[in-house]
């Protein structure tokens, strides 16, 4: 690890103040791609910004016919909400499988969602959902906001506050992990809003996190998995590593959406 | 049976320090004055070193010094040795290239050592590390196993023509091709045994020391086998003299082979705390473990079982091609060659057996023992074959194995090994009932029902162990002899001190060696202590591994007690007033049919240093006796495991649905570490099986280089695992016993991939059998040969 200065402010509005003050700094807000990649010397922020402490940023809150989570929320405190299960109960299924005990107590739904790793389990979710993700400037819908491979509509000195999700009918989320990393190989994430049906992929997609048109056609006719028995997802667009290959991911988004499809009920 | 002799499943008395965070291992030992060392290791597979710029670094603030390949070519620092000579077919001895401990010209793969970088502190030796500049050009990569032989591929070292460092064969050949053409059947399979990452919790680490004033070196080391350490670094490397060379190897987290051999680092670590007159310390990281420990099997073998007409074996036939890695390590030369092509006969009763190994050089990491070392490649051979025979010719796999089941003992086989002791139908009958294996087909049709797929898979394994007679494998090429030391030191107050050659990384001596002596002086086990990994304290001793510690170092000390027990005799006869002869020692009482006065062994041991009741004429005071074993044969534990798997074919993911382990250890000394032990060993084989393989792409970069990649087996991965024992002792040790610590990992592979390949309906599966690979297999229809 390179040498860096290490700021622990408490509000928002001292994270942009450092943030802006401070052009190779880094937000930490969970660690777990950061740290690693700093321990291995392959990032060199001049500047750490630990927003652990900002209390305006954690919370889990119902607001009408939606769920808002605060971006310094950790996977443990969602899948132990009460709140979250009545109102998205598969959304406790997503932080559950997210890593493993220790990094559910240190990473945060903000931190996952900013850094938009391509196997993350949140990115699918948001994107299913119809999430908007707040910042200190503005508000971004999700649909907008996942940009590729580890790429965001986030500008320079944009923190993520909260993450409002609308409350949908029905929601799931299945995963199948990579054998080594528990990442999503493929994680497929259904939601049911009214006559609208929208399905979100992780861990597959050449350029990350993408919505599946053809699984929210068949869903919008036919919520069930029956419905998706003949999807095509096509293999040119899929990752392929030592894991998995195109056609092996393109095959699991079928086994994945139909068993998103069954445990959203 | 005591509640702490032999057979009493004793809590580990190491495990109060090691769960309270009070271990000792090397990287929790500083030294006054500790420097730090860090590695430049190549990027490249395979690459001239043309210049090594080191101006940059030695400016860096903190930069003790950086040595090159230059440096211990001035110091005459001698090469890392390989310890057994393999000779080819036509008579000709290995072809070995160098192995400096910095590279001298020319990097061989990727984390190769170019240059040594000491710093004041870790951060500034990194940072210096990061400013000396290597100039590469780079050469083309010998990566491929298959293809590495083939006349025009680049040559990884000058002195082993076309990569092929021996052509080694044993076994009649003749015999062999005479009953493969009188067979009624033949099987034929190909296998690869995939290429393993240790990976022990603690990685590799070293602090060399010298002292100026005694003219004399100390290395703290994670060594598996200290004396043996200290041995090569003086003899061969040449760094000090035998006398003036301490190696301590304190707490050791794990090494499953991988810390048996001298490695660079620890070279380097010592020969530099000379060059800089400080402590070098170095603690290699995971990535580092990843790049350059010593990998594992990475075998390519066709194999072949003939059969008559009733199904009986007639004789087996394997051509391998073992990767050895872009240098020889300390045993690489024995683990694919007499650690291996032995155990072709399995349990069975096979007249003729034939195997030609061939060594290849390729651009990655050495290769070398790890948990099992040749004995599972061997048992993968062996089981898969007989498998696969027995599904061809329409056979139930248990009853045929039971029909061609070695009964009578001792036996010979065609391929060195005479087996001692064993009762293999006895392990079948055990694991069949616990396995509930009449209930297999009602549990296939469940799995069915629900879209799944169910195969069970079984595994007779054998395995030689209590490794070894010295002059046996003196003759097969060893460098060493393999017998193991003991000295037992009773003290004035009857406490005890047993100094061991064996060496303790995880394997509970300190329990299990004070088990042996608590039963046989009748002594309390906390009032004996255990005492190894230090060549300062222990006098010789030539370490852990191939399962050696019970059956050769308990035997050592079995020796030296007896000799204690003598010694004590003599003195409880002089204090009882009787004959020497005439005392008689029996669960820590000394007595004699000629009084009705007893001893204990306190009592004992405090006249003996004393010395009130005997003249120096009469009997030298004291109580401490040594000696060495030297065993006459190696042990043959054995066992039947079964594995039954439950296979996704939507997703390709494999279950573990129930394992089965029924092995004879002989003589079990703890059966809850035995326990453990099969345990340890089923988790490790079930990675190779399902999970764990090294990948290096065409250009020799290791894909698999982060717990990111390369999947270690989990808790989840395994059920609760039935384990029980069938017990014939092993004859040639005065304990009866066998060893246990690699077994599971020889037995489980093959065990997984006949389940696996059970419920797919064909054999066209390598391992690791990951998602993607059991998805891919289960596309192709069933096509099992019909009954012939």
């Amino acid at each position: 690890m390179y040498a860096f200065d290490y700021h622990r402010p408490q509000s928002v509005a001292d994270a942009a103040k450092l943030l802006a003050a401070n052009k190779e700094a880094k937000l930490l807000a969970g660690g777990h791609t950061l740290l690693p990649t700093m321990k291995l010397r392959l990032a060199k922020p001049s500047a750490i910004i630990d927003l652990s402490r900002v209390a305006e940023l954690k919370g889990i809150d119902r607001k009408g016919n939606a769920l808002v989570i605060g971006a310094m929320t950790t996977h443990s405190e969602v899948a132990d909400s009460s709140v979250v299960k009545s109102a998205i109960p598969g959304l406790v299924a997503v932080a559950n499988v997210i890593g493993d005990p220790h990094v559910r107590h240190r990473g945060t739904i903000g931190g996952s969602v900013a850094n938009n790793d391509p196997a993350a389990d949140y990115p699918a979710a948001l994107l299913a959902l119809g999430a908007t993700i707040a910042t200190n400037k503005r508000e971004i819908r999700a649909d907008d906001f996942f940009k590729g491979l580890f790429a965001t509509a986030l500008q320079d000195g944009e923190i993520i506050t909260r993450i409002s999700l609308p409350v949908p009918a029905k929601f799931g989320y299945a995963k199948f992990p990579n054998p080594a990393s528990r990442y999503a190989l493929v994680g497929v994430a259904a939601a049911q809003t009214g006559a609208q049906a929208r399905v979100a992929v992780t861990g597959a997609g050449k350029n990350g996190v993408f919505r599946h048109p053809a699984a929210e056609a068949a869903l919008a006719n036919s919520w069930s998995a029956q419905a998706l028995g003949s999807l095509a997802t096509n293999a040119s667009q899929m990752l392929s590593d030592i894991h998995a290959d195109a056609a092996y991911r393109a095959h699991l988004v079928g086994v994945m959406a139909r068993r998103a499809v069954a445990a959203a009920g | 049976m005591s509640a702490t002799g032999i057979g009493a499943p004793v809590r580990r008395k190491e495990d109060q320090r090691f769960i309270t965070g009070k271990g000792q291992y090397t990287d929790d030992i500083n030294r006054p004055g500790q420097t730090y060392a860090v590695f430049v290791r190549s990027p490249h597979a395979h690459a001239n070193l043309k210049r090594i710029d080191t101006a940059a670094a030695l400016r860096s603030p903190g930069c003790l010094a950086v040595y090159t390949g230059a440096d211990i070519a001035a110091d005459k620092v001698g090469g890392l040795i390989c310890g057994w000579m393999i000779h080819s077919k036509d008579g000709s001895p290995m072809k070995a290239g160098a192995h400096p401990a910095l590279a001298q010209g020319k990097v061989r793969y990727v984390g190769d050592h170019v240059a040594v970088v000491i710093g004041e502190t870790l951060a500034q030796a990194k940072d210096a590390a990061e400013l000396v500049t290597v100039g590469y050009e780079a050469l083309p990569a010998v990566v491929d196993l298959a293809s590495a032989q083939n006349p025009g591929q680049a040559q990884v070292h000058a002195e082993a023509p076309n990569n092929t460092v021996y052509q080694w064969h044993l076994g009649d050949k003749a015999a062999v091709d005479a009953a493969f053409s009188n067979a009624r059947h033949v099987t034929r399979i190909d296998l690869v045994n995939n290429r393993l990452i240790p990976n022990a919790i603690e990685p590799r680490a070293a602090i060399g020391e010298y002292d100026s004033g005694q003219d004399s070196l100390t290395l703290h080391t994670t060594s598996q086998n200290p004396h043996v350490a200290r041995l090569v670094l003086a003899a061969f490397i040449g760094l000090a003299p035998e006398h003036k060379l301490r190696v301590i190897a304190p707490d050791v987290g794990g090494g499953f082979g991988s810390k048996i051999f001298i490695y660079a680092e620890e070279v380097l670590c010592l020969w530099a705390a000379r060059k800089v007159g400080r402590p070098v310390k170095w603690t290699g990281d995971r990535s580092e473990a990843f790049l350059a420990d010593a990998h594992g099997r990475d075998h390519a073998t066709t194999a072949e079982l003939a059969l008559d007409g009733d199904g009986r074996i007639l004789a087996l036939r394997a051509k391998t091609k073992a990767n050895l890695g872009g240098y020889l390590s300390t045993f690489a030369s024995s683990v694919p060659t007499y650690l291996y092509a032995p155990l072709l006969s399995g349990q069975y009763n096979i007249p003729a057996i034939y195997c030609e190994v061939d060594g290849v050089y390729t651009n990655t990491a050495p290769v070398d023992a790890y948990r099992g070392a040749g004995r599972p490649e061997a048992t993968f051979v062996v089981e898969r074959l007989v498998e696969v025979a027995a599904r061809q010719t329409g056979q139930d796999p248990a009853e045929f194995r039971r029909k061609n089941f070695i009964t009578s003992f001792p036996h010979a086989t065609p391929v060195i090994m005479t087996y001692d002791a064993g009762d293999y139908g006895a392990c079948l009958n055990k694991a069949l009932e616990l396995a509930d294996h009449k209930g297999v087909a009602a549990r296939k049709s469940e799995s069915a029902r629900k879209g799944l797929k169910r195969g069970i898979g079984f595994s007779a394994y054998i395995e030689a162990c209590g490794i070894a007679p010295s002059q046996a494998v003196g003759s097969l090429g060893a460098g060493v002899g393999l017998w193991e030391s003991a000295e037992v030191r009773v003290n004035p107050t009857g406490s005890v001190e047993v100094l061991t050659g064996s060496h303790s990384h995880g394997q509970g001596h300190e329990t299990t060696f004070a088990q042996l002596v608590s039963e046989r002086l009748g002594i309390p086990i906390d009032q004996i202590t255990v005492v190894h990994g230090d060549t300062d304290k222990v006098q010789f001793g030539m370490g852990t591994y191939g399962s050696r510690s019970g059956a050769v170092g308990m035997s050592a000390i079995y020796y030296a007690i007896d000799k204690v027990i003598v010694k004590a005799k003599k003195v409880a006869g002089f204090v009882l007033e009787v004959p020497g002869d005439t005392v008689d020692f029996n669960q820590g009482i000394f007595s004699s049919k000629a009084t009705n006065k007893t001893l204990t062994f306190p009592e004992v041991a405090l006249q003996a240093y004393i010395a009130h009741k005997f003249t120096g004429a009469q009997l030298e005071p004291g109580l401490k006796e040594g000696a060495f074993f030297d065993p006459t044969n190696f042990t043959f534990p054995s066992g039947v495991h079964i594995c039954e798997v439950e296979i996704d074919p939507d997703t390709g993911a494999t279950r573990i649905d129930r394992w089965t382990a029924v092995d004879d250890f002989g003589t079990l000394i703890n059966p809850m570490i035995v326990e453990g032990q099969v345990h340890g060993g089923v988790a490790q084989g079930v990675g190779q099986a399902l999970l764990e393989g090294a990948v290096y792409d065409k250009n020799g970069q290791l894909v698999t280089a982060s717990f990111m990649d390369y999947t270690m087996p989990r808790a989840g991965d395994l059920p609760s695992l039935k384990v029980d024992m069938v017990s014939t002792p092993c004859p040639s040790n005065p304990l009866g016993i066998k060893g246990c610590g690699e077994a599971g990992a020889i037995a489980a592979p093959a065990a997984v991939i006949n389940a696996i390949t059970d419920a797919l309906g064909h054999e066209d599966i390598a391992m690791p059998a990951t998602p993607l690979a059991v998805w891919r297999a289960a596309q192709k229809s069933p096509a099992r040969m019909a009954a012939e």
